[in-house]
Parts: C-alpha cells; structure tokens; sequence
C-alpha cells in the first residue's frame, strides 16, 4: 500500500507508529497511506482504530513515536509545529469557536496569526462569509449566539480563511441534527467542488463517508489499515471479512447510492408514438412482455398508455395519455432509480433529460445487475 | 436623633464640616491602600496560578502556603511588621496583598479550569503559540472569572484595611480608632460607614469594568470559588 511518496500524493505517512506513554500497545502501527491532492479522504474505523490520532499526527498535535509524514514533500516532523499548523486549516466536533471573540474574528484567527493587515482581513472575511452564506449581521456577533448549523459552518469558513491547501476535520458534522448534517454535507461538497482542497476528515459514520470522500481509509483496531480505496469500489470489492462487516448489511443499497443513473445505459423500452396505430401498439407492447407503453412526440415524452385503453381506437393519438409519477435523470442515484421502480405502476424508473426529453426505462433486472456484477 | 450620654448627639455634623480635608485625606489613603494591595497581590498570585495551574503538583502547596497567610490575624501582622518597615503604609499593605493571594490565585486557577478543552484545541491546531493561548484565548476567558475574584478581593481589603488605623495608616480606620479612644461617636460611625460606601462603590465599578470588557459572557453564568 504504501506507493512512492511524491506523485499527486499531497500527504504521505510512511510507516506511521504512535505508542501513548504507558500504552502496551501501539495506538497506530507502522501505517503507510497516501492521501491524494484535491480531494477528500475519510479516516474511518470502529473506536480505538486510530482514525483521530493519525488525523492529529499530520498538524502535529499528537507526535509520531515513529515514521514520517511528509506534507507536499517535506516531512512535517521537521518544521515548526506552531508554523506548519497555520498552514493546515483544521476543524474539530465541537468546532471550539473563540467565544469571547466575535464571528468576525474568529473566521479572521488564522490571517491574523499570519500577521496579514487588518484590510486584507478583512476582505477575506468577507470573501468567506459570502462562499458559506454567512449573514453580515451574524458576523458581529459571538459564537454563543448563533445555531448549531451556522457555527458548524464558521468552523469551516475559519479553517478555510488563510487559504491552505490541505484542511483536517476531525468529526466536523457529528454534533448537529441529521437534517442540519445533510445539509451541511451538501453545502461542504458544493465547495469542495469550487475549491479543491486537500481534506483528511474522521468519521465513525459510514454514510458520511460514502457520501463525502473520494477515498476512504478504514483501519481496524491499533491503526491497522484494512483497505484504502474509492467508496465504489470498497462497496463492491470489500478486501476481507471485516471490511465486509464494517460496510454493513445495505452495502447493496450503498453501493446504488453512488452510482448515477447516466453511469449506467438505459433500455430502450417500450415505445409508441400519437400515430400509432393500436394494433402496432399492442404489439410493442407484448414485445416488452407488459400491458403498457410510454407515448412519446418527437423526443418529448407525454405519459404512458394502458393496453385496455385501446379498446375501440384506431390510432394512440385518441387516447389520453397519464403522467408518470415520477421521472429520473441522469443525475438521480441508483437508488432513487430504485425507489421509483418500486413504487410506480409500471415498474420501471423512466429517465428523461431536461425539458422532459425521453431517453429510456431502468428496470429492477438492470439496476440489480449494478449491484450483483 | 438619638442623644449620647451628656446630651450629646449620635452625629456632630458641624465636627464632620470641619475635618472634610482630614476626611478626603482618609478617603485617599484607604484607596491608595487598597489598590496596592490587590494590585500587588495581582501581580505575585497571577503568575503563581498560571504556574499552578498548568503543573498541577504545585496547586495543592500553593493552597496550602496562602491558606496559612489567610489565617495570620492583622493584628498580629502588624505588630510583626513595625521593627521593619516602621510604621508606613508598607506595614499595612504587605498582610492585606497576603490576604488577597489565597482568593486571587483560587479564581484564576477556576477561570482558567474553566476554558474548555475543545476551545484550547482548536486554538493550538490553528497555529496559536502557547503564549499566545495564554494571552489571548485563555486569560480573556477567565476574565468573568478573575474579575469575580477581583472584587470578593477588593471588598474585604476595604474593610479589613481599617485595622491600619492602629498605626495611623488605616485610610477610614483612623476615623474609626479616633472614636474609640476619645469616646466620640461621630468619627467612629463615620469611618464605617463610609468605609462600606466605598466598598459597595468599588465592588458596582469592578462590576461595571466586568460587563463592559466581556460582552460576551452576558447571559452566561460566572462560576466562583
């Protein structure tokens, strides 16, 4: 596991320990990960893996007892701690905002331990306040008198002001409600997208990590890495038993999550035009092996028609046609895909692309293929 | 008005308009020696808590040394202090600084206890120095905290600084010992009582300095010792 330092890797560890004073054994061993520039990789594990001490060994608020860590290709052991730190933007659970200082300030700390003057400070604060939505008002304020959900959010802004290049988060959306938290998540994403940074993030918390990282590195107890790899892929080719274990019994459902709909092709389905007439319609129809048809214009789609429906008609344009309950795009996840086949009438997920463009049907035979291959 | 033996009345106000310069002079003195006092007991205990209270070991005998020079009577103290330093204001602010320690130094320890540990955290990952935590994260936290400790501080050295009176360096307290030995009462409930009007004064002021310099704490319960 432990490639060549170098490369896009923004952060190596080589050969990681950490043993606490009075520990019989190590909190890490001899972990090697490369964490890879520009994006965003999960430290997750069951409690007592490690995840938070090897996160607090990159800014050094925990020290190595062996190995390096290299950051952008100089080993973080050797530079100032206190200096290396204000470059490494950082957020914790409990987001530890200053209280006796105001929003304004507290998103300002890193800048100003940089020394920059107080225009450019305050520019910047500004600039942060606009990226994360931050009211002007609010700025004025401290932090005891915000939401949970808006000092999660400076959390991240303040850890982001002195533009690094690589941001460590340790637990950063576990302290707020799920609905706050799915937000947040989105939000977090939406940046990182603009952004690009670096980001190392600790979770316990499986979804999080499928949902946000690019990588995911899930050790085992003593900091043992069991496998380090994109969420896709762990979901679908878990290395061993407990890798298996810790993914859970929806691992399936999981794996849905991350693909898109436009990952995947679309099957043609059953089709018929408003000029059809109804023997051919009927005919398409049993083709398919169903009772129904979508009736489509040109490329727009107008519903879909029932087989009992052409009773005494000549042509499909004679009837009218109903809407599907629900469309997807090729944005959608899988597992929506998933959702509207359960739950239509047809049984099928009808894709569409915007302005109601057909383009095809999922089926649960496709989808499960997603999942089974 | 209630009338002394002899017929004399409790409060001789026509004494009191002719010792307003003897008075003001009194009224200077109690507050020169109070603010020595807590100033200077400010200045030994602030650092001995700072020390104490990041190595631990060192608290319990801190507590243990200022808690005996809390016990010492002033009296006694003085008594001590005259072949030394004679009969100065010295003689009086070095027992009352004594008394200030064990209070000072209690609430700086709690104030800084009480700066939570996430906020210290974060603090340090951001690139703070631990002199700059001290300065500027931990110290101004405390300072709800502190300032508390301040004014229980200030208040009992206001009253206890009478005791100087003995001496003829007790600010009010002269006014106080005065009455006693000539049997005269309006000096004696003039100097208390505007001993405790310049105890309430300095305790609504600490109070005041309290609000304006942490507006972020309003609201927010301060815990003392």
């Amino acid at each position: 596991m432990a490639e060549a330092a170098g490369g896009d890797a923004a952060i190596a560890l080589i050969d990681v320990a950490k043993r606490f004073p009075n520990a019989d054994r190590d909190a890490v061993g001899n972990l090697s990960l490369d964490i890879h520039a520009g994006q965003i990789t999960a430290l997750i594990g069951p409690s007592g893996c490690g995840k938070t001490t090897t996160l607090k060994m990159i800014n050094r608020l925990i020290e190595p007892t062996s190995g390096r860590i290299l950051l952008e290709g100089t080993n973080v052991l050797e530079q100032d701690p206190v200096q290396l730190r204000r470059r490494i933007g950082y957020v914790i659970q409990t987001v530890g905002l200053l209280p006796h200082r105001t929003i304004e300030d507290n998103i300002g700390t890193v800048p100003r331990l940089l020394g920059w003057d107080a225009k450019r400070i305050a520019a910047r604060v500004q600039e942060m306040a606009e990226l994360f939505e931050l009211d002007d008002d609010l700025l004025a304020r401290y932090p005891g008198e915000l939401s949970g959900g808006q000092r999660q959010r400076v959390g991240v802004a303040r850890a982001l002001a002195a533009d690094p290049g690589v941001m460590l988060m340790d637990e950063p959306f576990a302290a707020v409600d799920p609905i706050v938290r799915g937000r947040l998540q989105e939000e977090f994403l939406s940046i990182q997208e603009r952004l690009r940074k670096t980001i190392v993030f600790v979770t316990h918390d499986i979804d999080e990590a499928i949902k946000l990282a690019d990588r995911i590195a899930l050790l085992n107890v003593g900091g043992v890495l069991e496998q380090y790899a994109p969420p896709e892929r762990m979901l679908r080719e878990p290395a061993n038993p407990f890798v298996e274990e810790f993914l859970g019994y929806e691992r399936g459902l999981r794996r849905l999550a991350l693909t898109k709909v436009g990952d995947i092709g679309v099957e043609e389905g059953p089709v018929v035009a408003p000029g059809t007439t109804a023997e051919e319609a009927r005919r398409v129809m049993r083709a398919f092996g169903g009772d129904w048809a979508s009736v489509v214009d040109g490329d727009e789609l107008l519903g879909w028609i029932e087989e009992s429906q052409l009773e005494g008609v000549a042509t499909v344009s004679q009837v009218q046609p109903r809407r599907f309950s629900a469309y997807v795009t090729d944005e959608d996840s899988l597992r929506i895909a998933l959702d509207s086949v359960v739950t239509s009438r047809t049984q099928v997920a009808v894709v569409v692309t915007e302005g109601q463009h057909y383009r095809g049907i999922l089926t649960l035979e496709h989808i499960s293929k997603e999942i089974v291959t | 008005m209630i009338a002394q033996a002899g017929g004399e009345p409790l409060i001789r106000w026509d004494w009191i308009a002719d010792h307003l310069d003897e008075i003001a002079a009194d009224g200077l003195q109690h507050v020169v020696l109070t603010v020595s006092a807590v100033g200077l007991a400010l200045l030994i205990g602030l650092p001995i808590a700072i020390v104490a209270q990041r190595h631990r070991r060192l608290y319990p005998p801190v507590t243990w040394i200022s808690g005996i020079l809390y016990t010492i009577p002033s009296l006694a103290a003085i008594a001590f202090l005259i072949p030394i330093t004679g009969l100065s204001l010295t003689t009086v602010v070095i027992p009352l600084t004594g008394y200030c320690l064990l209070i000072l130094i209690r609430n700086v320890v709690a104030g800084l206890d009480g700066v939570p540990q996430d906020v210290k955290e974060a603090a340090t990952g951001m690139g703070y120095t631990s002199r700059q935590l001290l300065w500027r994260v931990e110290l101004p936290m405390a300072a709800p905290v502190i300032i508390a400790g301040i004014r229980i501080a200030t208040v009992s050295t206001i009253g206890l600084a009478t005791i100087g009176g003995l001496i003829g360096r007790g600010g009010f307290g002269q006014l106080i010992f005065e009455g006693l030995e000539t049997d005269f009462w309006t000096p004696l409930l003039l100097g208390s009582f505007l001993s405790l009007v310049l105890a309430l004064l300095a305790d609504i002021g600490l109070l005041g300095i309290q609000r304006l310099t942490t507006p972020w704490a309003r609201g927010m319960r301060v815990v003392t010792t």
